[in-house]
């Protein structure tokens, strides 16, 4: 079957004064039909640069496409014009940002941010797509629909301006909804709402997602599929279940460490990954995480590893999953009954 | 005779309470006949060496009783008694040697230091402001305690702006900890950073806890951090307290409703276990310049009965140690 996304090599720079920033590094992927996969990964890691090129939000310059392909639905929309572009991502491809307040235009009603993109691409009327729009604010949970169609941003709770922003995506039944950290500015309990709200919709409407987030948390109770970021490349993917209880890339092991239990009972130490992210200006020339790696090898710091096999569909790009490398004894204890006591000790 | 005074306010401590606050208001008028009552009434007590964790969303108050306990605000009514003298009703030179004692910790690294101050600097303000040490003694005192925090001596002649986001933090602490402080607020200080570099942070307070024989008051909304570093937590909720007890029994046993939603909208990291049933509250939290009457939670509660709108629950002691304001109890 053909993927409904697939990117494959995709390379994105930036010029900047300092020098050539390489933000993304051949980053291949697809998404299928009513899939939720998650991006997981740290400030700089090239998650979010990923999907503003699918989006073609990236501006070029400073931004250059060194390389790489993007198919959606078996069109290459890096090779489209601007015009193209924009017709596909108006009705196809929906995106929601993690700031609420400063994604919605500040000077214009709510409800008319909603219509707009059902006037320009499914070319309903003034009065028709006012009714949709009414719909849909009903649709996210909001209050009142008929009165808040009228309100600027500003009279919204900022709950209320992303489920706006989820209104404003799903406007035109996208067949793919790319959220960018959209809870990250939210408070707990307005969080769950939201997810919930995407959960809810996402299964009503069997649209694809693409969630970007650094909550381990959230990726595990909304998605199905997980590529973890680091330095601009992919170091891990798989399903939820195989890069939660069978993780194979140090980087990965470290973010599981690093968040603290809220079920265990006594307290552990929290393992923290020592050292800063990677200076994207001028990226070792191995693996990216080698100097913040416990187990690193001197190969490591010489020569990127290629994507290791480790199940079907689970790649990490670790040299210890070769074979002539030596078992490791990393903390991470993975969360299955037998495992926990071997973890806890070391 | 600075520390004679200092002597004199440690003698007049009788319990292990080391900060205590009795029914503490701060409100803030924002327009004329608006008044926001971020911190309401609210009386809680410090143990020395201990964490105490205060947890709750945007507007509830949280940061504004860090602050107001600290002395970086007035108090609009109540006593905060620190080593067993009532602050606010201090001279105003005793008033300075207590603040030397509580500092505070910022939650956005990059807005709480001067960009153009050096680090070494920004670290010596309290130093300077207390005239403990000066020339070779002061550097080498800045030198010491970039170590202490895990950044080197050169850094002191660095500015901000050529540091991570982690290392910043680490910058905020060292200057907190400059006066040798016994009682630190931090607010927030893990929110803005990734999360490889939280645990970092985390665990240099936790060290420098131990090694400086430090209470802290942590203010935080992730809730996994929170259980994490304190001994005791409380959940506070547009300006009110609403629970309190040891952290494990928060999380074990939570028994005001909004507690338990909050513990229940934690995404947990499970993937075999994210199909559980979640309390979702319904609706925002109401404004604070117009909150409910009688119960400040009855609006959003699954619980709500018609006594919640008529009368404020009382503060209660429902099991040992543990205190709640629900009238379920």
């Amino acid at each position: 079957m053909d993927h409904l996304l697939e990117v494959n090599n995709l390379e994105v720079n930036f010029k900047t004064y300092g020098g050539e920033v390489k933000a993304v590094r051949d980053v291949s992927f697809h998404v299928d039909k009513g899939e939720v996969v998650a991006i997981v990964g740290e400030s700089g890691s090239g998650k979010s640069v990923t999907v503003q090129t699918i989006m073609g939000l990236i501006p070029t310059p400073p931004g250059i496409i060194k390389g790489g392909t993007i198919q959606f639905q078996g069109q290459d929309l890096l090779s489209l014009s601007k015009k193209e572009l924009r017709k596909v991502k108006g009705s196809k491809i929906g995106m929601i940002f993690q700031d609420p307040m400063t994604s919605l235009n500040p000077t214009m009603v709510v409800g008319k941010q909603i219509a707009e993109g059902l006037i320009t691409h499914q070319n309903l009327s003034k009065q028709a797509a006012k009714a949709r729009a009414i719909e849909l604010i009903k649709q996210v949970g909001i209050p009142n629909p008929e009165e808040r169609y009228g309100q600027y941003p500003h009279e919204f709770s900022g709950g209320m301006r992303q489920r706006a922003m989820i209104a404003i995506a799903l406007a035109c039944n996208p067949e793919l909804l790319i959220a960018d950290e959209p809870t990250t500015a939210l408070d707990v309990t307005i969080q769950a709402q939201v997810l919930e709200l995407m959960k809810d919709l996402q299964e009503q409407t069997n649209t694809a997602i693409i969630l970007i987030t650094h909550d381990l948390g959230v990726v595990a109770e909304t998605a199905q599929r997980v590529i973890v970021m680091y330095g601009g490349m992919m170091v891990e993917s798989g399903t939820v279940l195989e890069l939660f209880e069978n993780p194979k890339h140090p980087y990965t092991w470290g973010l599981l460490n690093s968040i603290p239990d809220v079920d265990g009972p006594e307290k552990k130490q929290l393992v923290p990954i020592e050292g800063s992210p990677p200076d994207l200006f001028s990226p070792p020339k191995g693996c990216p995480f080698a100097p913040r790696c416990k187990f690193a090898m001197d190969i490591c710091v010489e020569e990127m590893p290629g994507a290791y096999e480790i199940g079907e569909g689970h790649h990490a790009k670790c040299w210890l999953n070769d074979e002539r490398a030596p078992e490791v004894d990393h903390a991470f204890a993975p969360k299955k009954k037998e495992a926990v006591a071997v973890g806890s000790e070391a | 005779m600075m520390v004679e005074k200092l002597m004199e306010i440690g003698n007049s401590q009788l319990d292990d309470n080391l900060v205590e606050v009795r029914s503490l208001k701060k409100y803030f008028d924002i327009k004329k006949d608006v008044t926001v009552k971020s911190v309401d009434d609210i009386s809680i007590s410090i143990r020395k060496g201990e964490t105490f964790g205060l947890v709750g969303e945007s507007g509830s108050g949280k940061s504004t009783l860090g602050k107001t306990l600290v002395g970086l605000q007035a108090p609009t009514a109540g006593e905060v008694i620190y080593n067993g003298q009532d602050v606010t009703q201090l001279d105003k030179e005793t008033k300075k040697l207590v603040n030397k004692e509580m500092q505070i910790i910022f939650q956005d690294p990059h807005a709480s230091l001067n960009p153009r101050m050096r680090v070494g600097d920004i670290i010596a303000e309290g130093i300077d402001a207390y005239k403990l040490f000066k020339g070779k003694e002061r550097e080498n005192r800045i030198y010491e305690l970039l170590e202490r925090v895990g950044l080197r001596a050169e850094h002191a002649k660095r500015f901000p702006h050529e540091f991570s986001g982690g290392q910043r933090q680490r910058i905020g602490i060292a200057r907190a900890l400059a006066v040798e402080p016994k009682f630190i607020v931090a607010d927030e200080p893990i929110s803005a950073l990734d999360v490889s570099i939280q645990a970092q942070v985390i665990n240099l307070l936790e060290d420098l806890k131990d090694s400086e024989d430090l209470t802290y008051l942590f203010i935080a909304h992730d809730l996994g951090m929170v259980k994490h570093i304190s001994d005791r937590i409380g959940v506070m909720y547009l300006g009110k307290m609403m629970e309190l007890s040891n952290s494990d029994d928060m999380f074990t046993k939570p028994l005001h409703p909004y507690t338990q939603a909050l513990l229940s909208a934690i995404p947990k990291t499970d993937p075999r276990a994210a199909k559980r049933e979640r309390i979702v509250l319904a609706g925002d939290p109401p404004s604070p310049t117009n909150p409910p009457s009688g119960c400040r939670f009855r609006t959003r509660c699954p619980h709500a009965m018609a006594i919640c709108a008529e009368q404020a629950p009382p503060w209660k002691e429902v099991e040992p140690e543990h205190w709640t304001a629900c009238h379920l109890y």
